[in-house]
């Protein structure tokens, strides 16, 4: 039995999205929908597995914005939906979600948004509890994991209670983090589909599904907010723990109440501070706020990234002055807590222990110097393109042939594995130089190239992966191709959404839920705008850095190279070797041959290692993935490979 | 019987380099706890951050309370790692004088190691610094026990195998039998149980 399926009273350990994806499930979820983005995938992916026997329909929609708009046509006829994305993704949903949430929704909808603090996996830590303010849509963010679950199941509820969208708020330490979690009952009646429409246009049960008359709806809107406070006011999902006069209020959500009950342990502080547990953070309750207020005079926000909580409270407390009396407040904005990164239990404790005047127990003494000593003799460990791994190949070849060119051409990165090239001492040369969100390489590449005229006259050139092709380059390359955009665009195609897991694109023939599907060739699309189309294998450097070059020399129009080559950790490649790999010690010249150690300074696959006693070039067997390109980048042809059996 | 922590809670640290197999030895260990009947919780990050980089798994074990993903610096009781100096980076973070470490002696080379730009100790000296930062520590080769399995990346459970056999939690063969009855394909069972075996044997 697959997991997310436990009977009722079960206790099971769930990861923060797999409590999600259950909450979704016991709330009687019919459509899930969204775009793969760390920290979010697993929801949709755990909800793929079931699908079948719990009679849903999922979808990794090719952007957020589609995955949104699916979602809202379940609920619009009366099923209850859920659209889950990563922070930078509700950008992208934005547009239609402030539409969405002007016309109102009918089954209960929810937005899932797993965000992503310090960005350990992102480039940026963009939040998007603001558009819960801006948009005016209830924003709910659980705090442990058992809440993941039963807050997700109650924001079906309340979105049915005020017919609109709720958006449910996660970060990465509450997504994927684990922990136990008792089911609760999955339901055993099925929701039919009904999309009824002959009704007025007030009628927001029967009426045509419309964000006009813009102000009279808008006023609906703001009482469903009303009307949400309300709840928020009551939910016990708020609360608070700790003395009854405590000399200091920490008011706190998602993980950071779990940082601050630690930190309060750590320094031993059960006493004298109290937590205000809120996971209803907007609209916030002003009778509850008013009730804890009123304990103290000190009060510290601890939140992530930006002071969202610490603005709304301190707008609050402004408006109840009088009730409440002057409060000191201690979060981001005075710096007592940092502005930027993710918090910890350090973090907090020391921020804590700042205001308390009170002491963490340290190490002693003799031992932080032991750390000193051998902190300096730890090698760091850089993040790198794994063994195998096509993308080393493919920025081979493009400096390869940006070298040939010889005029410096500008390379335009996007959102991927193939980023590295851009952050990281991945490979040892520098050849991306912008990068920022999906499908806006190809964008500054078509406005770079538009710049010769003003006396920027350089090879441009754009790349993306298959994924991101779809989610949002093809705008952008019509508007190329439209306005005779002079640019080289590279598709590394690696056959799937391979950073966050492997999730199907549009690009295969086969859909999240396992149904043969039609494949969408990104060939077919560029020949269809006009361009001029080459597919190549990015593990034959010739072939590859031939046809790149050619295209950089022909001038004025847009050409497309597709790089096809499966990633090394696809599950139909992992753990296969095509090649044998080994050094000819004898064949290697080591530091004397003249090459600067090119295999291993500059090529830079973790698996080919450097011998320091024989001063040569070294395959670790373990680690190599058997793809062979290193064969072909030897001047001494020192690499050979061997075709590996079976 | 329910059995009981030797220390409560424990905080475990679970170290590697992206694509040894962290995060499932995490799981596999959290779940041997919860089923035991303890409050567990993990923290880890995985996505990107995987690529070759260094990756860590925050594992907490409670017979009382939740607690935060992720362990206060200085405040690990176990470090089990599946490269050595991983082992050195959580140890100068996380370690204390009464931490309990388990590594894995063999060597996977950072980018910055290959090019020549840093220098990676010696096993002695990743030994003698082990010395220095804990109360207890074993370097086992659990790489090399997992190839002539047949898969290096076997070594993890290797690990788990020895954690077993180092009495430092309430965990042992029958627990992970159990665990990975759940949790495993029965085409997988078998070879696990094997690699569990072996890394017993190893301390």
């Amino acid at each position: 039995m697959n997991k997310l399926l436990s009977p009722a009273k079960t206790e099971v350990l769930f990861m923060g999205n797999e409590a999600i994806a259950r909450g979704a499930l016991e709330a009687g979820v019919s459509v899930a929908t969204g775009y793969p983005g760390t920290p979010s995938s697993e929801v949709i992916e755990k909800l793929a597995e079931v699908a079948q026997e719990k009679n849903l329909y999922v979808e990794w929609s090719t952007n957020e914005k589609v995955a949104l708009e699916v979602a809202a046509a379940a609920s619009f006829a009366g099923l209850r939906s859920m659209c889950v994305m990563k922070q930078n993704g509700v950008n992208v949903a934005s547009d239609f979600l402030l539409h969405l949430a002007s016309s109102g929704t009918r089954g209960g909808i929810v937005l899932v948004t797993c965000e992503d603090p310090g960005a350990l996996s992102s480039v940026n830590e963009g939040e998007s509890r603001y558009f819960a303010r801006m948009l005016e849509i209830p924003l709910l963010e659980p705090a442990s994991l058992q809440e993941a679950k039963d807050l997700t199941k109650w924001a079906f509820e309340l979105s049915e209670k005020i017919r609109n969208i709720i958006v449910l708020r996660s970060v990465t330490r509450m997504s994927h983090a684990s922990g136990n979690v008792i089911c609760g009952k999955l339901p055993e009646k099925y929701r039919t589909a009904r999309f009824v429409c002959d009704g007025s246009f007030m009628d927001p049960l029967r009426g045509p599904v419309v964000s006009t008359p813009v102000v009279v709806k808008h006023n609906l809107q703001q009482k469903k907010l009303q009307k949400t406070r309300e709840f928020f006011e009551k939910s016990p999902f708020n609360s608070y723990s700790g003395p009854k006069h405590p000399e200091l209020l920490i008011i706190t959500s998602s993980a950071c109440f779990l940082y601050s009950k630690e930190a309060i342990t750590m320094l031993g502080l059960q006493k004298r501070v109290g937590i205000l547990k809120l996971s209803c953070t907007w609209p916030l309750p002003p009778k509850l706020l008013k009730k804890y207020l009123r304990l103290t005079d000190k009060i510290m926000i601890v939140e992530e990234v930006l002071p969202f909580l610490e603005e709304n409270i301190k707008v609050a407390a402004m408006g109840m002055l009088k009730e409440t009396g002057i409060k000191t407040f201690y979060g981001k904005m005075d710096k007592t807590l940092p502005s930027v990164g993710e918090l910890n239990p350090d973090l907090v404790a020391a921020a804590l222990g700042k205001i308390m005047k009170v002491k963490y127990k340290s190490l002693p003494a003799g031992y932080t110097k032991e750390i000193q000593k051998v902190t300096p003799l730890i090698p760091p460990r850089e993040q790198t393109f794994c063994p195998g791994c096509p993308h080393r190949a493919s920025f081979w070849n493009i400096n390869t042939a940006l070298k040939l060119d010889g005029r410096e051409g500008i390379v335009c990165g996007d959102i991927g594995c193939y980023a590295m090239a851009a952050l990281f001492p991945a490979i040892g040369f520098n050849t991306v130089r912008t990068l920022h969100s999906m499908g806006s390489g190809t964008g500054l590449a078509s406005g770079f190239a538009k710049l010769a005229a003003f006396g920027l006259d350089k090879p441009v050139l754009a790349l993306c992966g298959d994924s991101t092709f779809y989610h949002a380059v093809i705008p952008a390359l019509i508007n190329a191709q439209h306005n005779r955009a002079d640019i080289t665009f590279i598709v590394l195609d690696n056959a799937g959404t391979a950073m966050t897991g492997f999730q199907p694109h549009p690009g295969l023939a086969i859909s999240t839920m396992g149904e043969a599907v039609p494949a969408v060739d990104i060939s077919k699309i560029c020949e269809a705008i006009g361009a001029k189309v080459a597919v190549s294998d990015p593990f034959d450097l010739e072939g590859t850095s031939k046809i790149l070059t050619s295209f950089m020399a022909e001038r004025g129009s847009l050409k497309v190279l597709i790089m096809r080559q499966i990633c090394a950790l696809s599950p139909e490649k992992k753990g296969k070797k095509k090649y044998l790999m080994q050094v000819k010690e004898e064949l290697c010249l080591g530091e004397n041959c003249g090459c600067n150690r090119l295999c291993t300074r500059i090529f830079r696959c973790p698996a080919l290692t450097w011998d320091r006693t024989k001063k040569k070039a070294l395959i670790d067997e373990v680690i190599c993935a058997g793809c062979g390109v290193c064969y072909s980048i030897c001047p001494q042809k020192a690499i050979i490979r061997t075709e590996a059996a079976g | 019987m329910k059995m009981s922590l030797v220390k409560n809670p424990t905080n475990i640290i679970i170290t590697g380099v992206g694509g040894q197999g962290n995060v499932m030895a995490s799981r596999v260990l959290a779940g041997m706890l919860v089923n035991a009947g303890f409050i567990v919780t993990i923290g880890e990050t995985f996505g990107m951050s995987q690529r070759g980089g260094s990756v860590m798994s925050h594992v907490r074990v409670s017979s009382t309370s939740i607690l935060s993903p992720q362990i206060p610096q200085g405040r690990a009781d176990i470090i089990i790692a599946l490269e050595p100096v991983e082992a050195l980076r959580v140890l100068v973070k996380y370690g204390n004088p009464d931490v309990a470490v388990l590594a894995n002696s063999r060597m996977v080379y950072p980018m910055g190691v290959i090019t020549g730009e840093f220098t990676y100790p010696s096993l002695d000296e990743v030994k003698s610094m082990f010395a220095k930062l804990s109360a207890k520590s074993w370097l086992i080769d659990a790489t090399s026990v997992a190839v002539d399995l047949g898969n290096p990346v076997l070594s993890n459970i290797v690990m788990i195998g020895a954690l077993a056999d180092a009495s430092l939690l309430p965990i042992n063969r029958r627990a992970f039998e159990k665990e990975i009855t759940k949790s495993m394909s029965a085409d997988k069972r078998q070879i696990n149980l094997t690699a569990f075996d072996a890394g017993a044997k190893m301390l």
